[in-house]
């Protein structure tokens, strides 16, 4: 085709001898090097290898003698379709894995487990939600993953007396409603922010800039973040989701020497933040949040993610092996993902309660409330708020492309 | 209801001759449809009245039925009967605005946006504007997005309907960036606890169950589609059906365009709006999440698949819309793509929808004719006045 | 209600930073150029389909976004992945120019695809031209929740294209490679293209379909033929395009990622002059400019998308003829 010539030719030479006097060129200043994952005065810190599960931790099998109603159910609320899918995937897998131990181990007890999708959408979040309330036999519910959805359906909840656990949703103002049956299983976004702050201090970086995103998340953990920063904060800015295009955002940052970058926000726009500020010359540290956190990071922001640390107030499931192996049965062989454990944690909680006799709301309800115990990822007591009272905050690095624990940063 | 003049001033016969030429002159479309339109035109004007109530009982009281196929098992069915009317209320506005001027919004979510934030901005704890009563936001948000629908309007409509298109676009997403930007409207934060209309019983608030809010609503779809019929057999609605069908020969004509245009940019936002308040009132949460171009892109789908121009069409459009991924949540993934696959098809295959509109000038010339040559007894053709006759048994005035 | 927005907030939600501005003006013009080249170049498709069917072609945003998967398949098959790579330079142009290919074909086969399967029942039962914009809407959106639906809501891995190099220095602000390839060869095509249109026969087939269909068919031009060809031209492009944006922006091939740069690309037909092969270069360039200047100016980088959406309101709204104007049928031999 005569067009495809015209064009590429004129392509064709442009590239050879872009191309040619690149690769024969000494070489400028904005490669981004290879091995030593960061420059500077910067320091490494070591992978976990391991940590330690409290020997206590409740377990969803109990004793194995306990006796319920056929109907009993417990439900999920939440994402199970729809662009944010995985984490609410990697919740109720988590959760179905608790109920799967807890019924094999309790033949006299066999609790469903019914889920309801909300497409991760507040605005949709509502008809799921009062479908699981005007379930008579649904006693109590591991929801909503999102903070905004969560939002959405915290009234309904609370009048119809049913107790919710939320695995992920990290919106400190959640608490703040007067909602009774609102459980936090998490550290909220108060906790992970200034753990930020010690990541940097343990990292050895003295300016950081922060970059928010225009999600309630974003601009909650941006806050914190930098009021926890103090005299360490470089300078801020404010992107959209699905931005792509960062260059002006990545020359602020060279402009301010920061040697760290704190993005608050998810990894679709945190990776190719990363890879940009890479790119650009950037020789610093990138420290994302749990909504960062990902396998997907890794895999868009390339060799860019070498610079990358996280931090999570949730615990790295893959390094609780019995835990890891078991997961795997149910979710067609994935790894352990982000809040898998805190799900687990949950629901063994609320099999817990039903084991106990707690088979009404009001009871499971008040069983929670006055719950005071281990699990896998910590120990779970709740103040009348609905929030925890321990609140640990680890650290995660990309270590040879995978993400790895670096151990906990912050005890909340 | 009033009977509607006349516009040509002619006399009606008697009723029985009126519906047989009624019957005969309906359009020769075929299937089913046809046939239900010819039969429902062959009814005595208080026999349609008696159906017509009869079937809005019906249709209020659906969700406390609840009957099984119909029933939504994955989500609460009286919210998805509100979803429902909502939706369908929305297509209504957008009907006007792309069925009746023939003007095509793509940022129709823009308005529907615009309602929700009045309600939320005026009723919730979380804003700091003044707090009203939540039953005043809704003429409140209608006045509001029919004042920027009129904005927008003023220096837009001028340009054809390709320009038009994206500049409606365009203002959808500046109104959705700007929810971001602008720190009043919060954003990704939203506002709760939005307000409800008063009433209690059982000791609880009557609207915190879906049942109210869609009854609440249907009333509203009710009265909305009386005003609009009204409009279209006025002379604002002929000149729409003129702008629709050729507007250049509508402008040489004498017919102020631009005006009628604007009209219609503004009712149907106001409409829009309208459905907006509502809905922020029903879930009692709003943010900037969900008010995007796939969104808007449902609410024409809905219009242009239930038939544009035809009220009827739009409400059964927007109900099919929302109702269908609500019902088969399994396609919840797939609701963008059928409805894009939709939209091509119908355009290629059936372009005037499920229930196509009744109204069109070559029809009125012809009918116009016919009238003519039968003078005494003919029913003059009201086809021109914009009379969708399948509503509220004008049949008469056809 | 404006003026309570506008006041009601204790911060002032808009405001202006000329020194952001004037310090950084070297890179944001470098990066500004970058991104226009890639406009320029998807410009062009919404620019020849205008000029020759008066129709805005909606879906022409999901073309670009299938020749930019057909390009991240392609080097992920040859090898590539998130990692700089390590080739001779040969080996890697010969790779590049593979995946320049199969971006171009890709985009050009889903172009005319969707004229053939959308468009043209239209034409031929002379639908109106709302029918045509709906059935546009329809189509971008159906093969946008295709490629979800195939390849689900996260972007495709990363694949570097090129190593990250700075090739000279302009004061304090580096020029990168990628940049300059993608600048150097989105000029190249353009002006290809634009002597295609002006020079070759074929191309005054396609400026006197745009003048005048019927006139040219009794000339003995094959109106459908130009027709197809004038959609197979702007997906090459819009393939060549997305091998840049991918270039630029490793992480880009996502479902939806194709929307805002197709908007952009249209406003930067638009700003430049609709139908007008050099209106789409200039505005593109122009548009790219405009769009990062405007992100320092205005303080944060989230004022990018809506500088280019209010760019393209007022340019519809005070000048709809664009920069230079003038048609494509208008343009003398």
């Amino acid at each position: 085709m005569r067009a495809t010539q015209k064009l590429a030719i004129p392509a064709i030479v442009a590239m050879m001898a872009v191309a040619g006097c690149a690769n024969s060129s000494s070489g400028g200043g904005g490669g981004s090097g290879s091995g030593g994952a960061l420059g500077g005065d910067l320091k490494n810190l070591p992978v976990q290898s391991k940590i330690d599960v409290p020997s206590d931790a409740v377990k969803p099998a109990g004793d194995g003698k306990a006796k319920c109603d056929p109907n009993t159910t417990i439900g999920y609320v939440g994402a199970m379709t729809g662009d944010n899918a995985q984490l609410g995937i990697n919740i109720y897998n988590g959760v179905q894995l608790a109920v799967n131990e807890h019924n094999k181990a309790n033949p006299g007890c066999q609790v469903k487990f019914t889920k309801f999708d909300t497409e991760g959408d507040p605005t949709k979040a509502t008809g799921p939600a009062t479908k699981a309330t005007s379930d008579k036999n649904i006693i109590g519910v591991i929801g909503l993953p999102f903070s905004g959805e969560s939002k959405a359906t915290g009234k309904i909840f609370e009048n119809a007396g049913l107790a919710h656990i939320t695995p992920s949703a990290t919106d400190p103002a959640l608490a703040d409603n007067g909602w009774t049956t609102f459980f936090r299983g998490l550290g909220n976004d108060n906790v992970q922010g200034p753990a930020v702050s010690k990541l940097a201090d343990k990292l050895g970086a003295k300016k950081v800039y922060v970059v928010q995103d225009d999600s309630t998340y974003g601009i909650g953990l941006a806050n914190t973040a930098t009021k926890g920063l103090g005299d360490k904060l470089a300078g801020t800015d404010k992107v959209t989701t699905k931005q792509k295009d960062f260059s002006a955002t990545v020359q602020k940052v060279l402009d301010s020497k920061a040697d760290a970058v704190f993005y608050a926000g998810y990894y679709a726009e945190g990776a190719p933040l990363d890879q940009q500020l890479s790119d650009g010359g950037f020789k610093g540290v990138f420290i994302g949040p749990d909504g960062v956190k990902d396998p997907e990071f890794v895999k868009q922001a390339g060799d860019a993610s070498k610079n990358a640390y996280f931090t999570c107030p949730c615990i790295p499931g893959d390094l609780i092996p019995e835990f890891a192996t078991a997961y795997k049965g149910v979710s067609n062989g994935q790894a352990p993902g982000t809040y898998s454990v805190e799900g687990y944690d949950a629901m063994t909680i609320m099999l817990a309660g039903i084991d106990k006799g707690n088979t009404t709301r009001a009871k499971l309800k008040d069983f929670i409330k006055s719950y005071d115990a281990a699990g896998l990822s910590k120990k779970y007591k709740w103040d009348s708020k609905g929030e925890l009272s321990a609140l640990p905050v680890y650290g995660y690095k990309v270590d040879g492309g995978v993400i790895k624990s670096v151990g906990v940063i912050s005890e909340g | 209801m009033s009977m509607g003049k006349d516009p040509l001033g002619g006399v009606h016969a008697e009723q029985q001759e009126d519906n047989a030429q009624a019957a005969e002159d309906q359009p020769r479309s075929g299937g089913v449809l046809g046939g239900v339109r010819r039969w429902w035109a062959g009814l005595e004007r208080w026999q349609q009245w008696i159906l017509l109530a009869v079937f809005l009982v019906l249709v209020l009281l659906l969700p406390v039925i609840n009957p099984p196929i119909i029933s939504t098992p994955d989500t609460d069915f009286s919210i998805a009967c509100f979803n429902m009317a909502r939706f369908a209320l929305a297509a209504l506005g957008l009907n006007v605005v792309v069925g009746q001027a023939g003007l095509l919004d793509l940022g129709y979510v823009g308005f529907f946006a615009i309602g929700c934030y009045v309600a939320a901005l005026w009723t919730s704890p979380d804003s700091s504007y003044v707090h009203i009563p939540y039953l005043f936001t809704l003429p409140l948000a209608m006045v509001v997005t029919a004042f920027f629908g009129i904005l927008l309007g003023v220096p837009t409509l001028r340009l054809r309907g390709d320009y038009l298109a994206i500049v409606t676009l365009g203002f959808g997403e500046i109104i959705r960036l700007l929810a971001n930007i602008v720190p009043a409207l919060k954003g990704n934060t939203g506002f709760q606890n939005i307000g409800m209309p008063p009433g209690t019983r059982d000791g609880k608030p009557l609207f915190e169950n879906g049942t109210a809010w869609y009854m609440l609503t249907v009333l509203i779809i009710v009265a909305v589609m009386l005003l609009l019929g009204n409009l279209e057999r006025s002379r604002v609605g002929r000149a729409w059906i003129a702008i629709r069908e050729d507007e250049d020969a509508a402008e040489t004509m004498g017919v102020p365009t631009f005006k009628y245009k604007l009209w219609a940019f503004a009712i149907g936002a106001a409409i829009g709006g309208l459905s907006g308040a509502l809905f922020a009132g029903q879930v009692g949460f709003i943010n900037n999440q969900r008010f995007d171009v796939p969104t808007s892109m449902l609410f024409l789908a809905a219009v242009v698949l239930g038939g544009s121009g035809n009220k009827f069409g739009a409400i059964i459009g927007g109900a099919i819309v929302s109702y269908v991924p609500d019902r088969f949540t399994g396609i919840a993934d797939y609701k963008y793509l059928i409805f894009g696959v939709v939209l091509v098809v119908l355009m290629i295959f059936r372009p005037q929808g499920l229930l196509p509109a009744r109204n069109h000038l070559l029809a009125a010339i012809r009918r116009l004719r016919d009238w003519v040559g039968s003078a005494p007894s003919g029913t003059p053709s009201t086809a021109a006045t914009g009379a969708t006759s399948v509503s509220l048994g004008k049949e008469k005035d056809r | 209600m404006l003026h309570e927005l506008a006041t009601a907030s204790s911060e002032s939600w808009i405001s202006f930073n000329w020194d952001s501005l004037f310090s950084n003006f070297l890179p944001a013009t470098r990066d500004g150029i970058t991104y226009g080249g890639i406009y320029a170049l998807v410009a062009v498709g919404y620019t020849l389909v205008y000029g020759v069917l008066n129709l805005i072609n909606f879906a022409h945003s999901e073309v670009f976004i299938s020749g930019a998967y057909a390009v991240v398949f392609t080097l992920t098959g040859l090898g590539f992945d998130g990692n700089s790579p390590n080739l001779g330079t040969i080996p890697l142009i010969g790779d590049l120019l593979v995946a320049l290919l199969a971006g171009a074909v890709t985009s050009a086969v889903v172009a005319v695809l969707v004229e053939r399967i959308a468009y043209r029942p239209l034409r031929a039962r002379g639908a109106p031209r709302l029918a045509f914009l709906i059935t546009a809407i329809g189509v971008s959106f159906a093969i946008q929740y295709l490629i979800f639906l195939w390849r689900g809501s996260v972007a495709e891995p990363s694949v570097r294209m090129v190593p990250v190099k700075a090739i000279f220095q302009i004061g304090d602000t580096l020029i990168f490679l990628n940049q300059i390839i993608i600048v150097v060869a989105a000029l190249a095509m353009m002006i290809a293209v634009d002597q295609f249109v002006r020079r070759t026969r074929t191309g005054r087939g396609i400026r006197a379909v745009a003048q005048d269909p019927d006139t040219a068919t009794l000339m003995g031009v094959s109106t459908e033929r130009i027709i197809v060809l004038t959609f197979a031209i702007g997906g090459l492009l819009a393939g060549a395009a997305g091998l840049f944006y991918i270039m630029q922006v490793p992480s880009g091939a996502i479902y939806n990622g194709g929307f805002v740069l197709g908007i952009k690309a249209f406003a930067a037909a638009v700003l430049g002059g609709i139908g007008n092969i050099r209106g789409a270069l200039l505005g593109g360039f122009l548009l790219g400019l405009i769009g990062n200047y405007g992100q320092y100016l205005l303080g944060d980088a989230q004022w990018n998308d809506v500088v280019c959406f209010v760019v393209l309101l007022l340019v519809l709204m005070v000048r709809p003829e664009g920069i230079l104007g003038s048609s494509l049928a208008k343009v003398r031999a």
